[in-house]
């Protein structure tokens, strides 16, 4: 048996004869018994990575391997011992909660009996006891993301694929799978996470990679990257776009990684936060260039890919490969 | 919330019987969607009696007449059976269509299943909806004066011929589902096709009725061959169709022809994009 849970090997994988190329030769290692997360904004391959490794779609090139079996070679042994869950919440609408769980475990080719017993308990667990008889169409969006992490959870696999499993949620149904995610990890799973949050990967992540156009830009713990990203945004508002222009000058050198200049707003990411607002406060009152306001921030997923690629996460995305085929299809 | 782990329970059996199985799974979810979706419910079981009344009592009052013992009601109703059975293939394009669209499809995908199981279970679940339509069209038929002579066995066979007929069909609605990009589309691109097969036919008027540059077409288009075999059964003595009793064999060798090239090509088009 593989060290690792899930192991991917160079995968390329193209799209529309080699016109898109969703991932350009992206290698992972995903130890057993922890969150791994594949941070990343739209379009940069982390959906057609979890399709990938799930068996949905085939690799272009490279291999990979779940629970030490290849997803090309032996797609059923993979499917055995995953879940698959998402921000599309794939449950089937005209079904109840209840229904959902009974005919995935029964497509699972589980017994009968501890399909009807396990998705009583799942439906309990995740406080969807008073909906399981009501259509899903009834359900709000936390509660079909629920339903959805259910369903991948029915045959207990050892791991779990979570594809942006928050996205689009409110603020207190976050929460709530934050918890379970990290119910599930205690208990054993591995679980595998596509997230453009980087609070969630943050909060959730032991380790994770950073992927940008279909390529890593970025690996290591949260910590490391944080360092490496720098900690924090420091951000001046000067009173006119001249200010702005005289301003980012004078502050350059106080931080190492490039600034950002927006109208008539700076934005720098820094080590020490305090001292380089104090260092830059400084430099700009010598110069006498007031300033309309200053905070210190941690920084957004926005502040991790201009430090890292030098461009703005949504900048000069390709059409998203990313969703499903059809999803994509349903929005052209 | 907690999650508890148990030891999951896989139950044993032969991979055959898994792959019927997971086709009756995923027929059984379809046809509680099709009960449960006013608006499915009223396209397969309104639909049909709507056109049995309207063929039986506003153009067949008078307008449309066939020359056969019964009058116009025993030359109608068995059209009408074919015709409604075709006209429930629109739903197999229009659910796979959907499927597709909302990431279910995906999600089967990534599940042990028979993999053949999406498009069987499909076809079976509007198997099945047929079978429901053509017990209603029956009852509703014998209730406006539809009087078959063939008998009974002859009946059932009529019956068969209809539903394997509209199941082999059914896999090019399939495709069609699949290659559609949502589930109006699916419709749209649907009736093209469903217009001429079933109008441009023996179904509601005498071929020999239209005029001449369609008759061709009319009369040994698959639709039209399916017609005249569950008419000669059910009826037994329709004179107007010489040779109707080779219809049925023509029927059925259409039935296969069809599902020979649409079946292949929907289970490619499937694995090309689910």
């Amino acid at each position: 048996m593989s060290d690792f849970a899930v192991e991917a090997n160079d995968i390329v994988r193209t799209f529309n004869d080699g016109g898109v190329q969703a991932l350009k030769g992206v290698s992972l290692r995903v130890p057993r018994g922890e969150v791994f997360g594949l941070l990343g904004p739209n379009g940069s391959g982390k959906t057609t990575m979890v399709r990938i490794l799930s068996t949905i779609l085939s690799p272009t090139s490279g291999s990979a391997t779940v629970d030490g079996f290849d997803v090309v070679k032996h797609p059923d042994e993979v499917r055995r011992r995953i879940g698959l869950a998402g921000q599309y919440a794939t449950v089937d609408e005209n079904l109840t909660g209840y229904e959902n769980l009974r005919m995935i475990g029964s497509l699972n080719h589980l017994d009968k009996d501890y399909v009807i017993s396990r998705a009583k308990s799942l439906l309990d667990e995740f406080g969807l006891s008073d909906a399981a008889n009501r259509n899903v169409k009834t359900y709000s969006g936390g509660m079909r993301r629920r339903l959805d992490l259910g369903a991948a959870l029915v045959a207990n696999p050892p791991i779990l694929f979570l594809d942006e499993p928050t996205t689009g949620l409110d603020p207190q149904s976050r929460q709530d799978l934050w918890t379970i995610i990290e119910n599930l990890v205690e208990g054993g799973t591995t679980v595998l996470l596509t997230t453009q949050y980087l609070e969630e990967a943050d909060r959730l992540c032991k380790q994770l990679v950073v992927l940008d156009k279909g390529s890593i830009i970025a690996q290591g713990t949260s910590q490391e990257l944080k360092t490496q990203l720098g900690a924090t945004v420091l951000s001046l508002t000067f009173h006119s776009t001249g200010d702005a222009a005289r301003g980012v000058e004078l502050i350059r050198d106080v931080s190492a990684k490039p600034a950002n200049v927006e109208g008539t707003v700076v934005e720098l990411t820094v080590e020490g936060g305090p001292a380089a607002a104090a260092d830059a406060l400084r430099r700009l009152d010598a110069a006498h260039v007031s300033l309309a306001g200053l905070t210190l921030r941690e920084p957004s997923l926005d502040d991790v890919f201009l430090n890292l690629t030098g461009h703005k996460a949504d900048d000069d995305v390709t059409p998203s490969d990313d969703a499903p085929t059809s999803i994509r299809k349903a929005r052209a | 919330m907690t999650v508890t782990t148990t030891e999951t329970i896989h139950a044993s059996k032969s991979s055959l019987r898994w792959a019927v199985s997971d086709v009756l799974t995923i027929a059984r979810r379809n046809m509680l969607a099709i009960i449960r979706i006013p608006t499915a419910l009223v396209f397969s079981v309104l639909q049909p009696i709507m056109f049995v009344l309207l063929f039986r009592y506003i153009f067949g009052a008078g307008a449309i007449k066939v020359n056969i013992p019964g009058g116009y009601v025993n030359y109608l109703i068995p059209g009408i059976i074919v015709q409604t059975t075709i006209f429930g293939a629109v739903g197999t394009a229009i659910g796979l269509a959907e499927d597709l669209q909302r990431g279910l499809i995906e999600r089967f995908r990534a599940l042990p299943m028979a993999r053949m199981a999406v498009l069987a279970g499909r076809t079976v679940s509007d198997l099945g909806r047929n079978v429901l339509v053509l017990v209603i069209i029956t009852l509703v038929g014998f209730a406006v004066g539809f009087r078959p002579h063939g008998g009974f066995v002859n009946y059932v066979v009529a019956c068969l011929i209809t539903l394997l007929f509209a199941y082999c069909l059914s896999w090019g609605f399939a495709y069609i589902g699949l290659a559609a990009p949502n589930s109006e589309a699916a419709q749209a691109m649907t009736f093209p096709l469903i217009f001429p097969l079933t109008f441009a036919s023996g179904i509601f008027v005498q071929v020999s009725k239209m005029p001449g540059w369609l008759q061709g077409f009319a009369t040994y288009q698959p639709v039209s061959e399916v017609t005249k075999a569950v008419r000669y059964l059910m009826d037994g003595s329709n004179v107007l169709i010489p040779s109707a009793g080779n219809s049925v064999w023509v029927a059925i060798l259409w039935s296969v022809g069809l599902i020979a090239i649409l079946g292949p090509l929907a289970t490619a088009k499937y694995k090309k994009v689910a």
